[in-house]
């Protein structure tokens, strides 16, 4: 039997409830957003996030803190190590431990070789997104380099765990100065064919220009950080502000943008990259002698009291909250990630512009799903 | 302004509030009821200014629950912490702060899914990550047999 279908004529007031995610490719991750439409244009968004909620806070409390730090890889695996160095960081100032030169300026090698790869995925997806699948080869051939690099030293590629109170977990690689070194020069070849790609593209340009953008004012408001809200000319350097490991002996410049739009958002994240490899050029050659790692006390207790140290991951400010009763495990641990805080601007940034915008708004904020759920 | 100086003026507010100097941060406890009063008195006031709430952390003190709020001024630079607690565990109310900071919308909506803490006059208070059958999995005496192994 026929069955006739009828069309209904959709008037202009209408509006539509449709589903993104949790696997639409362009979140990378699952995150559902139920979208209502007035046509092609978004009139709101909701977020529905917790299909990878882990219960890393609960997990945290009976735990010690040397396991502590393989949990904060799998928050935001793009930054391992700057989730490693946040912990590490913290039971350190709560213990009062000096640590070596050469540690501090292994870490921060190592954490602006995160910065530069990660960066680099958020340049491969955010250009394949747009429609540019060339991007998303490029980008991925050059972050392979500095995974390998990793994969030397750490024995890990993505989930490093190489941080550990005190020091890191092994010496350096003997090739490892000769190999960043080769890539700085690779790299710093690659990058004007970044730009001639995606940067100077009219489309691109023309799909990111004056799309979503976030003032100045709601930037502080949302409480976002990281290149998302330097775009928008939010100075929340936490490596300017308040310095860690050897932010203090190198210059480099924070990357400020006042437009506050998508493609601000994407600039400010090129420009990044081309200030890590100017530390890491800074440091390379003048890696001092010494322990890589201080002895510590096998097991580890926090003196009572509120502990609180920040970090500036490739997303933002990870922040790391610790109660402590004094025993081997935390009493109460939270994480301030980064991309739970900037997932709650994109309802604000999307209203008002077409469904392919949105794409486009939340790839430039550049979320980790398992970061915001954790 | 220092940790002094944010003292002396904390008390220019109000006499009687308990302000202890932490290591890193000046930390004032409240009651509950003073909280939002006093929250937007630090926001607004042109000395202090403290515009940006970047972390805000919900917990259970085993008799108590809490939540404690950490706060930077983006035009002066400085930082504050507030705490509260309230005895009531089967019923835990706390003004919402999240007309003074938006980002305070989803950190309560988080505080509230696994702790249990509700939120007066919060916008759209509704379970974040976890469905509502549900307990509250942050507090200390939440207990699940089958996934937490206790020795």
């Amino acid at each position: 039997m026929e069955e006739k279908v009828e069309i209904i004529a959709t008037d202009e007031k209408q509006e539509f409830i449709i589903n993104m995610g949790p696997q639409h490719p362009s979140t990378h991750g699952v995150l559902r957003l139920v979208v209502s439409l007035q046509g092609e244009m978004v009139k709101s968004l909701q977020p529905h996030i917790g299909y990878i909620h882990r219960g890393i806070e609960k997990m945290c409390e009976s735990i010690t803190y040397p396991q502590i730090i393989h949990l904060t890889d799998r928050m935001d695996y793009l930054s391992a190590h700057q989730n490693n160095e946040a912990v590490c960081l913290l039971v350190e100032k709560a213990l009062e431990v000096d640590i070596s030169d050469r540690i501090k300026y292994i870490r921060t090698i190592m954490s602006e070789l995160s910065r530069l790869q990660s960066h680099q995925l958020f340049w491969a997806t955010f250009g394949m997104d747009l429609g540019g699948q060339t991007c998303y080869f490029y980008g991925l051939r050059d972050r392979e380099m500095i995974l390998d690099i990793f994969e030397e030293t750490t024995g890990g590629r993505m989930l490093v765990s190489y941080n550990c109170p005190g020091g890191v977990m092994y010496d350096l690689h003997p090739d490892f100065q000769k190999k960043v070194k080769d890539y700085i020069k690779y790299f710093r070849k690659k990058l004007p064919e970044y730009d001639a790609i995606l940067t100077g593209n009219v489309i691109f340009r023309e799909r990111t220009t004056g799309i979503g953008t976030l003032s100045l004012q709601d930037a502080i408001s949302f409480g976002i950080t990281g290149p998302s809200a330097r775009a928008s000319g939010l100075s929340c350097d936490i490596r300017k502000h308040e310095p860690y490991s050897a932010y203090d002996r190198v210059k480099f410049n924070e990357v400020l943008f006042t437009e506050g739009d998508t493609c601000a958002r994407y600039l400010a994240r090129v420009e990044e990259m081309r200030e890590s490899l100017n530390i890491i050029e800074q440091l390379i050659d003048n890696i001092p002698e010494g322990p890589y790692a201080v002895k510590m006390k096998p097991v580890i207790k926090l003196p009572e009291g509120d502990y609180f140290q920040r970090v500036e991951t490739a997303r933002g400010e990870l922040g790391v909250y610790v109660i402590s009763d004094g025993n081997k495990n935390p009493f109460r641990m939270k994480f301030r990630s980064p991309n739970f805080v900037n997932l709650g601007v994109l309802n604000h940034l999307a209203k008002g512009f077409k469904i392919a915008d949105l794409i486009a708004i939340s790839g430039s904020l550049d979320l980790i799903i398992p970061d915001i759920d954790r | 302004m220092d940790n002094k100086q944010l003292e002396e003026f904390v008390k220019s507010i109000d006499q009687d509030l308990e302000i202890r100097n932490g290591k890193q941060f000046t930390e004032v406890t409240l009651l509950p009821s003073q909280l939002y009063a006093i929250a937007k008195l630090l926001r607004e006031k042109e000395e202090a200014q403290f515009d940006f709430l970047f972390n805000l952390t919900g917990v259970d003190y085993g008799q108590d629950l809490g939540v404690v709020y950490h706060l930077r001024s983006t035009v002066h630079g400085h930082s504050i912490v507030l705490k509260t607690r309230t005895s009531d565990r089967v019923n835990p109310n706390i003004d919402s702060v999240s007309d003074l900071w938006e980002t305070a919308n989803l950190h309560e909506r988080e505080v509230y899914d696994l702790l249990g803490i509700k939120f007066t006059n919060h916008p759209d208070l509704r379970r974040l990550f976890l469905d509502s059958s549900w307990g509250f999995p942050l507090r200390k005496d939440y207990v699940d047999d089958i996934n937490i192994v206790t020795k």
